[in-house]
């Protein structure tokens, strides 16, 4: 019996790789087992390599594993590609139609099933991938009965038949598997799970839901990966709830769009990636000065330009932290779970209305579209706060004079009029401007107006600016990461106890401002510490120096080419250390 | 019920003495009053140039955004709230050619806005370039030897993409402006309006003197029917474009607001922001 295993399906994009990931992922889901998907997948439509890993365990797993146990191939590239990933015992089950070919440098082993023949006979070849749904169960002697429910609820609607006929195909993958190759290969039993339904969702679905949750009611945005899914489920959610999503004709659109609703009072989204964050940087500027709240989802994707637009990368934290000309308040936040990135997104309305200002949720590829398991979500914990928003009526200005929108005061948060209420008129500019959000250019205004707008980032309040998993009072190391690193240094946190090695682990959660009182003392008392970033400069470990000094004991551990970071990496980077 | 005068304020524009944006300014607000609009019910955005100050010099919910973009930020407005009133407005540059792809998609879009074009066929704050609506031949400090692109022709441009109110107006004859105007706001869709509003510092070709010789009133040219596209189409090639009046109405298409699926009948900026937790659980049942 095993407790984990890891199987990926590999073939052309477009044969249907990702459907057959998600139908063997949610059948095991609903057994009660943690589930983690990575799609490898090129940015086109039909044709190039695409493959669907999936990671199967008895207890919450949040990285892709090291090796893999299943490879399920529909052509020899497939296995070119990813044999080496496969530890000794692993099997390929690969289309006996291409005469598949084992390398020479592999103790796994394969095993030829004529996928796509099995799939012809029972009426079309489509449904190879369902005989090789039924292999793999052969494999992990599973009841095949576990995939009908899914099978009904994705071809359903194509009729009885059609669903029979899937059902069909597995069982036949299923029987053959077991019939001619009884003996010659190897079950893996994978532990029974616990049994309980839990979600299974990409981390863009939980951003959505945390926007819906979180009171947004419209959104504004221009398709691009790996952010469309965000606009796709609020445009099929808000109608529900009276909201709309516009697509707009570009990005800069969406940012203004953006502004335009949340300054007419409305908690408004936009979501996009490096190359439409770009483009927002001036409008992201504008409601720095206007205060007007935003909030902006940025999945990180590989850059620069067009970049690796289907590739994990960390390396927009700094543009998010300074892009936009001049200086403004902006608050960053970057959530490290699915878990994290629905609380985050829906506490990011909150934050946007209490502070005026813009608000980016940072995100990445690997967190924005690995699917996995997820814990139940805790609806009571979302707030609704929306800071000095002006509710009751307000007095008449003498002589029309306007309201003190931009009234300077203590915490530097001045009360907020929107568009219709009465005695509440004001102007809003660019320019830099008075109280009234009147046009002034006198030194001494300029001044207040600045330190007024910087004054309210000063203290924010952030549940967790740094998720902390710290035992060791004084450590050999800390590791420090943000986003999607999280499951990956934790898995090799485990490894390195084994080793003995005192081990802390940061994971910044709240970017900018950054938390450097939190991890001033995480620094100070570990002998040494590795930043774990998926970008070529080290960005955060330069944040990190820059912030919190200590620039001697901090190292960069960086990942660039586009692929996550695996557990045994981190590992070995940190055995090497010492 | 508030009059022009309550939507002024004591901002002093600091356009040159004799630009046509005053009166485009005065049109605006004697529109409003006419319409029975409250100052806080009418919201302003404008764009960046001179005539983008315009939102400053209105008693009246205003913002004054970034260059060319004062269209998407207006739609974010209107949708946030549909009770309001709302009017873009900017130059020529700031509309047709920075702003220009907004212009379209605004027009294709039909979101219940009015766009108001102050057109001087000039950069006037950048003191005196060129800009999209200036004629080939045209000289200004960036085309020396006369400008060699051709003009961007707005109403004709606007008819195409699908626009379902054109206007053109001219900043003397305040009357037409206003009645215009009016009109535009109480259009149920995207409402375009190009007014002819003279740059009295930089432009020595199309000055007051220069339209009141080329100008044709639509209303002056018998049988013209607003609601024939083909005949506006070819009015305006005829005319060169130099026509004023109301160009094209379609009062049968139905707005944005009107064709968005669900889009609440109630302003959104009074929604109700909370979820109940029974349409939560529904929400996360579908990912189990």
């Amino acid at each position: 019996m095993i407790n984990q295993l890891s199987w990926k399906v590999g073939g052309q994009q477009g044969e249907g790789i990702e459907s057959t990931g998600e139908i063997f992922a949610i059948a095991l889901n609903r057994l009660g087992y943690y589930l983690y998907g990575y799609r490898h997948f090129s940015s086109r439509i039909k044709g190039g390599h695409t493959n669907n890993k999936i990671r199967v365990s008895t207890t919450q797993v949040r990285s892709i594993s090291d090796d893999l146990d299943i490879l399920v191939a529909f052509d020899q590239e497939t296995i070119d590609l990813n044999y080496k990933e496969l530890h000794s015992n692993g099997v390929i089950l690969a289309d006996a139609k291409f005469n598949p070919k084992k390398p020479e440098d592999t103790q796994s082993s394969l095993y030829a099933v004529p996928f796509t023949e099995i799939a012809t006979e029972l009426g079309t070849s489509l449904m190879k991938n369902m005989v090789a749904i039924g292999a793999t169960s052969a494999i992990l002697d599973l009841d095949i009965h576990v995939f009908e429910e899914v099978v009904r609820e994705i071809f359903g609607k194509k009729g009885d038949q059609v669903v029979a006929k899937n059902m069909d195909a597995i069982n036949a993958g299923f029987s053959y598997t077991k019939e001619k190759m009884d003996g010659k290969v190897p079950t893996m039993q994978l532990e029974k799970a616990d049994g309980k339904h839990r979600m299974f969702m990409i981390g863009n679905d939980a951003i959505a839901l945390g926007a819906l949750a979180g009171g947004c009611r419209f959104m504004a945005a221009y398709p691009i990966t790996p952010a469309s899914d965000i606009m796709e489920y609020l445009i099929k959610k808000l109608p529900a709830l009276g909201g709309a999503v516009i697509q707009t004709e570009d990005e800069i659109a969406a940012c203004t769009m953006t502004i335009g609703a949340a300054y007419g009072g409305v908690r408004a989204l936009t979501a996009s990636s490096g190359p439409g964050l770009s483009l927002k940087t001036e409008a992201i500027g504008l409601a720095g000065i206007t205060e007007v709240p935003i909030v902006i989802v940025d999945t990180q994707r590989g850059g620069p330009s067009t970049g690796l637009p289907t590739k994990q990368e960390q390396s927009d934290l700094m543009a998010m932290i300074y892009s936009t000309h001049g200086e403004i308040p902006k608050i960053v936040i970057a959530p490290s779970t699915v878990e994290e990135a629905f609380y985050d997104t829906a506490e990011a309305f909150n934050l946007a209305e209490e502070y005026q200002c813009p608000v980016i949720v940072l995100s990445d590829l690997q967190l924005s579209l690995g699917k996995q398991t997820v814990e139940p979500l805790d609806f009571s914990k979302v707030e609704i706060r929306r800071g000095k928003l002006v509710t009751e009526e307000l007095p008449e200005i003498p002589n029309k004079g306007y309201f003190k929108r931009y009234e300077v005061t203590e915490d530097g948060i001045s009360p907020r009029t929107i568009p219709g209420m009465k005695n509440g008129i004001h102007h809003v500019t660019g320019v830099e401007h008075a109280e009234t959000g009147k046009p002034s250019e006198s030194a001494a205004n300029r001044i207040q107006q600045m330190d007024k707008r910087l004054r309210k980032i000063e203290n924010i309040h952030f549940k967790t600016p740094v998720y902390k998993n710290a035992p060791h009072e004084e450590a050999d190391l800390l590791i420090v990461g943000f986003n999607s690193t999280r499951g990956a240094i934790e898995e090799a946190m485990d490894r390195l106890a084994k080793d003995g090695l005192k081990v802390n682990h940061a994971h910044v959660r709240l970017i900018h401002p950054f938390p450097t009182d939190e991890l001033l003392p995480l620094v100070r008392s570990a002998k040494k510490v590795l930043v774990v970033e998926n970008n070529a400069t080290g960005q955060l470990a330069n944040i990190l120096k820059m912030n919190v000094g200590y620039a001697d004991k901090i190292t960069k551990f960086v990942k660039y080419d586009g692929n996550p970071f695996l557990p045994h990496e981190v590992h070995s980077k940190c055995k090497e250390l010492f | 019920m508030a009059t022009f005068k309550d939507f002024r304020n004591d901002v002093k524009p600091n356009w040159c003495p004799g630009c046509g944006d005053f009166s485009v300014q005065a049109a605006i607000q004697r529109a409003a009053a006419n319409v029975g609009l409250e100052p806080e019910n009418l919201a302003v955005i404008s764009g960046i140039g001179c005539s983008g100050r315009i939102s400053g010099y209105i008693n009246s919910y205003g913002f004054h955004g970034i260059h060319g973009r004062s269209l998407p930020i207006a739609q974010g407005v209107k949708m946030a709230n549909r009770d309001l009133t709302v009017i873009a407005s900017g130059g020529d540059g700031d509309g047709y050619a920075i702003g220009m792809a907004h212009t379209i998609h605004s027009i294709r879009r039909n979101i219940d806005i009015t766009y108001i074009v102050m057109d001087n066929q000039i950069y006037g704050l950048t003191k005196g370039q060129t800009s999209p609506r200036s004629a080939v031949g045209f000289k200004t400090k960036s085309t020396p030897m006369g400008s060699i692109e051709q003009a961007v022709h707005p109403m004709e441009m606007a008819l195409t993409a699908g626009a379902t109110f054109v206007a053109q107006g001219f900043s003397t004859d305040l009357k037409e402006l206003v009645a215009l105007i009016e009109a535009g706001i109480k259009h149920k869709g995207f409402s375009l309006i190009n007014v002819f509003s003279p740059c009295v510092t930089y432009n020595k070709v199309n000055t007051y003197d220069w339209f009141k010789e080329n100008l044709t009133k639509l209303s002056d040219i018998e049988g013209y029917d607003p609601a024939n596209r083909e005949m506006a189409m070819q009015t305006l090639m005829k005319h060169n474009g130099l026509v004023t009046g109301l160009i094209y109405q379609n009062k049968e298409h139905p707005s944005y607001q009107e064709l968005v699926h669900g889009y609440s009948e109630a302003p959104l900026a009074k929604a109700d922001l909370s979820l109940n937790q029974e349409h939560f659980d529904k929400l996360v049942a579908e990912f189990m």
